[in-house]
């Protein structure tokens, strides 16, 4: 983990509630997709916890969806400002078990931090397909930027206005995978685990104090004992969790 | 050159900055990103005689200033605690440490003191005397003078290091019950455990924290905690631990003005995980400023 002070180079918006961040400082505290970052905005007392969607040596991609105070004061920040930041934090995803064919699986908010994980794997010669799922069209965010990694790119929405018509689990049943990966919501993750036929990796996502792993804020049962989410997680694999 | 040092109880510490409990851990969290032998000390996670998962989640609620946690002591048991959270600290920091302690009976708290009282790594003892009393239907040992002064009693025999109680703000007579456990044995009075506090959310409009109270703490309560400090100061002869908000080396001026000999630094450990260091290294000129050369001179200066 490091702190440090990165400036903002882009704060555009996806969609009318998301928005893509990306600031620009030492990223060497980063050792895996999946990781997160924990930004102090002004007037707030706690950080607010945001998974990295990619990053490079310089770079940090953020895309985030404004739910409350803290990300809507996100949203209005602009390019040239200055934000402190918590980098580096969590496990993030483990790379070596997925096998040939890893799937992806995101539902809204928690896409994001598949999308680095997804580039590297590629890079690693798998073949990768991705399943991404939104409650409707107009929702729809980063499905140009898989496609563009060379990801076999398939779109749910719940009201069928665009893609596949249902749930990501509806989309899971035709596709052939040896692994999965997945981030997203509570409900979502239910599903996926009644139907996923292989091992895999979760990403879960609970209320923070410190986000490093200082106060027991974000503490869960897995079946290899008691787990932070800030540090022994956010990614629990399918064979510890206890639902 | 101006002086930080301190002696707590009969020990020097080299400045009076120390981080409270629940907020550092067993201290390695902090060790991988600065070396925490800067710190006079620190007190670690509560304690308990059995392991602890604690309360569901979630337990954490942000407030204007502050957060709120119903983290529920979790912690690996004292057994645990000597065998493999104490090896872990040692490693990273070679001074002694501030043991916390929980119970939920008087026999609790006397069990779990007498199993730390060999580690020579523990120079002082604080016990937490806010947690409820099983057999006094679930009232905190906090509460009532009689039962803080007999968890004092009784921890008072099983050892002989200083022995800090720490009280609670949730009581309407804190000089009462800080008295009581002077009286009972206690070398010293560590004050404020949380406060008492709810958030509720709008959309779902159910409390946020799973537990629907918990501990309310940072910067907001930092006026309470110096109200209290300064009441208590008034009516004891032993050392006091001041803690509420602590957030600044001007925090620590106030709050050793109020009538504090060390401080500690809780809720501002997890916002900001340097802060005992800058607080450490921004005293000296602090101190400068207010035209103070050695610190212990301004112990309860505002009386
Ligand atoms: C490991 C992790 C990774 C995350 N990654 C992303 C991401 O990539 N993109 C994204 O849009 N969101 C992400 N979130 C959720 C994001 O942290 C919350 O949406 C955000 O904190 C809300 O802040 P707010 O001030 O707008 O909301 P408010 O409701 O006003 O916040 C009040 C408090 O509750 C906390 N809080 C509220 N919702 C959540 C939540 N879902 N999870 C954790 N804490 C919450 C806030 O941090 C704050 O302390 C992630 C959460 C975690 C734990
Ligand atoms: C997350 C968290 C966990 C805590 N756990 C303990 C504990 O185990 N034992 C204890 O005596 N106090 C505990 N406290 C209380 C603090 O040690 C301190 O008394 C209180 O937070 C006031 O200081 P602050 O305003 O600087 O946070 C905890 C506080 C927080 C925020
Ligand atoms: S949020 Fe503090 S331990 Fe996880």
């Amino acid at each position: 983990m490091t702190q440090g002070l990165y400036e903002i180079i882009k704060n555009d918006a996806l969609t009318s509630t998301v928005y893509k961040m990306v600031i620009k400082g030492d990223t060497s505290a980063i050792t895996a997709p999946g990781q997160f970052v924990n930004l102090k905005l002004e007037g707030k007392f706690l950080r607010r916890p945001i998974s990295i969607c990619d990053y490079d040596d310089t770079s940090i991609t953020l895309v985030y969806k404004v739910v409350g105070e803290g990300t809507e004061q996100m949203a209005e920040m602009k390019a040239g400002e200055v934000i402190d930041v918590l980098v580096g934090l969590g496990n993030g995803y483990s790379l070596d078990k997925c096998g040939e064919k890893p799937l992806f699986i995101g539902g809204g908010v928690g896409i994001p931090p598949l999308y680095n994980l997804c580039k590297k794997l590629i890079k690693a010669g798998k073949t990768c397909t991705v399943i991404l799922g939104f409650n409707n069209a107009d929702e729809i965010f980063l499905e140009d930027d898989f496609k563009a990694l060379g990801a076999n790119v398939i779109v749910t929405t719940v009201d069928g206005s665009y893609g596949t018509k249902g749930f990501v689990t509806d989309a899971m049943k035709d596709i052939n995978y040896t692994y999965f990966f997945t981030c997203g919501p509570m409900p979502m993750f239910k599903a996926i685990e009644s139907t996923a036929v292989t091992s895999g990796q979760y990403s879960f996502e609970e209320r923070m104090g410190c986000g490093f792993g200082a106060c027991m804020g974000c503490s869960c049962k897995t079946k290899y004992g008691n787990k932070r989410i800030c540090k022994d997680g956010p990614v629990l694999e399918r064979e510890e969790i206890i639902w | 050159m101006v002086n930080t040092k301190i002696n707590l109880c009969g020990i020097e510490i080299d400045n009076p900055v120390i981080p409270a409990s629940g907020t550092f851990g067993f201290g390695y969290e902090f060790a991988e990103i600065y070396d925490i032998n800067c710190l006079g000390t620190f007190s670690f996670k509560g304690t308990t005689k059995d392991p602890r998962f604690g309360n569901p989640t979630p337990r954490i609620a942000e407030c204007d200033s502050g957060m709120i946690n119903a983290v529920g002591l979790q912690n690996p048991g004292v057994e645990k605690v000597i065998s493999d959270e104490l090896p872990k600290l040692k490693a990273c920091f070679n001074k002694p440490v501030m043991a916390n302690v929980s119970g939920f009976s008087v026999e609790d708290y006397a069990y779990t003191v007498e199993q730390l009282d060999s580690q020579d790594q523990i120079g002082w003892f604080e016990v937490n005397v806010s947690c409820p009393n099983v057999h006094g239907g679930g009232m905190s040992f906090g509460t009532s003078p009689e039962a803080a002064a007999e968890v004092t009693a009784a921890v008072r025999n099983v050892t002989d290091k200083p022995l800090f109680i720490k009280l609670s703000p949730n009581v309407t007579d804190i000089v009462a019950i800080a008295k009581a456990c002077e009286a009972a044995g206690a070398d010293g009075i560590s004050m404020i455990n949380t406060m008492l506090g709810m958030r509720i959310d709008l959309k779902t409009r159910r409390p946020v924290i799973a537990n629907k109270m918990g501990g309310f703490s940072g910067p907001a309560i930092k006026p309470v905690a110096l109200r209290m400090v300064y009441q208590v100061y008034e009516a004891v002869k032993i050392p006091i631990i001041g803690m509420g908000g602590i957030a600044t080396a001007k925090d620590v001026i106030e709050m050793m003005l109020a009538g504090a000999t060390a401080v500690q630094v809780g809720a501002q450990n997890l916002v900001d995980p340097f802060a005992c260091r800058d607080i450490i290294n921004d005293l000296p000129s602090v101190m400068k400023k207010y035209g103070i050369d050695d610190l212990t001179s301004i112990i309860g200066g505002a009386h």
